[in-house]
């Protein structure tokens, strides 16, 4: 079995810098992680490589220190990885992403199941997996909390929706996108560090994938950030301070009169 | 994959919305979007159209569509449309899109709106803005404006598209109130019915297994009583459960709880989990993250219980107490066991 897994790397804290002009993020000189949500989606795709044999490809774009982030997911028990990784490519959307990232899994001959996690904790959109799977034309699942059987042609899934689950099953190739629930990722191993030190991670440019230079990066995008600001938000009410036992009594009649206020009780 | 001309913009009008369907009738959402898109079609001085995709849904539904704003309704009804599928759903809606052309296609950010506007905007090259928590127009250009939290709610992003039509949008549930109705209000139904070729799919529905976990969903609860880092230990929730199960209410966490392992993600609170909108909700140990407050603000009443005088919660709460929630829980858990005696407690 061939499995990509598509991953993003983020960045680790919230204090995240903005480029007032562009509006996108800073990406550069920050510690970076493997967005916590794509290690569901590798975990996945290790345990039914464990089951089944074949291999697992990681792919992802950005600057080049998410190499770094490819060499941890090889770490934890993946084959290679490519990352698209040019100017030309930043400033993308979701659209512009989705289709780098589409020209990207093409090179690598595409496969029999690409694996997302749900969405990242940067961007927090979940528009990529979906958009992906669009542009390849596969069949999608969403909001994977279990891979209910798999076999060389056959994928039978759970999903997590409102109020409930779903079982939906499809014939391969198919592109899944995973939910926490689905696993408990793995830490690596100290052998499997020392394997990802050694492997090659390819790097691709737009014309390594052929990529139409109007459909990629900022250019490519058909959104654009304008603005960006700091929430506020205030209601104005009262605030009553308990400083002693006295007050305690005090403060929950408050809350009792207030419930009866507003009719809740 | 196709790339289609969307150069020719007077050729675009009209604010769409896209129903759904849960059972046998429609979701609360399909009417809470007509509420986003009724001012959005007002301000562009268009029509505002309801895209109904399902099975057998209820005359009465789309007449309550009509009358909470809608002024056309595109029904696409199929038995083989009964369960959410991505590719026939994705199929349907661009082929409206392609035939009728909104400006402006705004979906709810449910797990079904989530999965098939990704899909059909990845293949018009349409520009999508996910999880919009405010949508407008602006003033001179008349694009949509969707603001969006980003960075764990962290920063407010505004982002328009400016040439790539429609301009798509899914909103969070529960981020606004549903419009009142007006009986008698008239509307058009447009039944689309050569749909038969659009219906294949690769992925095969098998079955519904709805939860059947005893407790109250915090996405329908008229109370929340939520605890958050301040509760400390998953045993802090015990004082917290009490209280719910006194105002027949449900139980709610922030994010740092649901890491901790101290309660399950259905019940996380805020944008990472869900966005609530109940006519209480209690914080207890919260100090209210923005992703946090952003979850919560169209709550009807919010009382916040803190230790530290200065955390945001208080910002946005009507009724804010400065103190320690294992202090002043089990007084109003006394309290309100006398109460009871003589109050009914309603929903």
């Amino acid at each position: 079995m061939k499995i990509i897994v598509s991953i993003k790397q983020v960045p680790e804290t919230s204090k995240v810098k903005m480029d007032p002009i562009s509006g996108t993020m800073i990406r550069t000189g920050m510690e970076s992680i493997i967005n916590p949500l794509d290690l569901y989606a590798i975990e996945t795709a290790i345990r039914l490589k464990e089951k089944l044999g074949g291999t697992i490809s990681i792919i992802s774009m950005g600057p080049l220190q998410a190499v770094k982030a490819i060499r941890e997911a090889i770490a934890m028990g993946c084959d290679d990885g490519v990352l698209l990784c040019d100017k030309a490519f930043g400033g993308a959307d979701t659209w512009a992403t989705a289709y780098t990232l589409s020209l990207g899994i093409q090179k690598l001959g595409g496969a029999d199941l690409i694996l997302c996690g749900e969405r990242a904790t940067d961007g927090d959109t979940g528009q990529v997996g979906p958009g992906l799977a669009a542009m390849l034309d596969l069949p999608l699942i969403t909001y994977v909390g279990k891979v209910e059987s798999l076999t060389a042609e056959y994928l039978q899934a759970e999903r997590l929706v409102e109020g409930g689950r779903e079982i939906v099953s499809v014939k391969l190739p198919a592109l899944i996108t995973v939910v926490k629930e689905i696993a408990v990722p793995r830490l690596p191993t100290l052998r499997g560090i020392l394997r990802a030190k050694e492997s090659t991670v390819n790097i691709w440019g737009p014309t390594d994938v052929s990529a139409d230079p109007n459909l990629i990066g900022l250019k490519g995008s058909p959104t654009r950030v304008v603005r960006i600001h700091h929430p506020q938000v205030t209601r104005k009410g009262e605030c009553i301070t308990v400083k002693g036992q006295a007050d305690l009594d005090q403060a929950a009649q408050r809350i009792v009169d207030f419930m009866k206020q507003r009719n809740i009780l | 994959m196709t790339s289609t001309t969307n150069s020719d913009q007077n050729l675009w009008k009209d604010v769409w919305t896209l129903a759904e369907q849960k059972g046998d009738k429609l979701h609360p959402v399909s009417y809470e979007l007509l509420g986003r898109g009724r001012s959005l079609a007002d301000a562009r001085g268009s029509r505002l159209c309801a895209v109904v995709i399902g099975c057998w849904v209820p005359q009465h539904d789309l007449q309550e569509l009509i009358e909470r704003g809608a002024d056309c309704i595109y029904l696409v009804d199929n038995p083989d449309l009964k369960n959410f599928l991505v590719e026939p759903y994705a199929r349907i809606l661009r082929f409206l899109i392609e035939k009728y052309h909104p400006e402006i296609v705004i979906a709810a950010a449910t797990t079904t709106g989530r999965t098939v506007l990704p899909y059909v905007s990845a293949q018009i090259r349409a520009g999508l803005t996910a999880d919009c928590t405010g949508l407008e127009i602006e003033n001179d250009t008349g694009l949509l404006l969707q603001t969006r939290p980003a960075i764990g709610g962290n920063i407010l992003a505004t982002i328009k598209t400016p040439d790539a039509r429609p301009q798509m949008a899914t909103v969070r549930p529960k981020s606004t109130r549903i419009p009142e109705k007006q009986p008698g209000r008239m509307g058009e139904i447009i039944r689309i019915d050569s749909v038969t070729h659009l219906l294949d799919s690769r992925v095969k529905f098998e079955q519904y297994i709805p939860d059947v976990s005893g407790c109250a969903s915090i996405e329908d609860a008229d109370i929340i009583i939520a605890g958050g880092a301040g509760v400390n230990k998953a045993e802090g929730f015990a004082l917290i459960e009490k209280l719910a199960a006194q105002l027949g209410g449900a139980v709610g966490a922030s994010r740092p709880c649901v890491d901790h392992g101290w309660q399950a993600y259905p019940r996380q609170v805020g944008l990472s989990g869900k966005t609530v909108s109940p006519r209480l909700y209690i914080a207890c140990g919260i100090s209210g993250a923005i992703q946090h407050l952003a979850g919560i603000q169209t709550a009807e009443s919010i009382i916040a219980i803190n230790t530290d005088p200065n955390a945001p919660i208080f910002q946005l709460a009507d009724l804010g107490i400065v103190g320690n929630m294992f202090d002043i829980l089990p007084v109003l858990v006394d309290k309100l066991e006398n109460t009871s005696r003589d109050h009914i407690p309603v929903g």
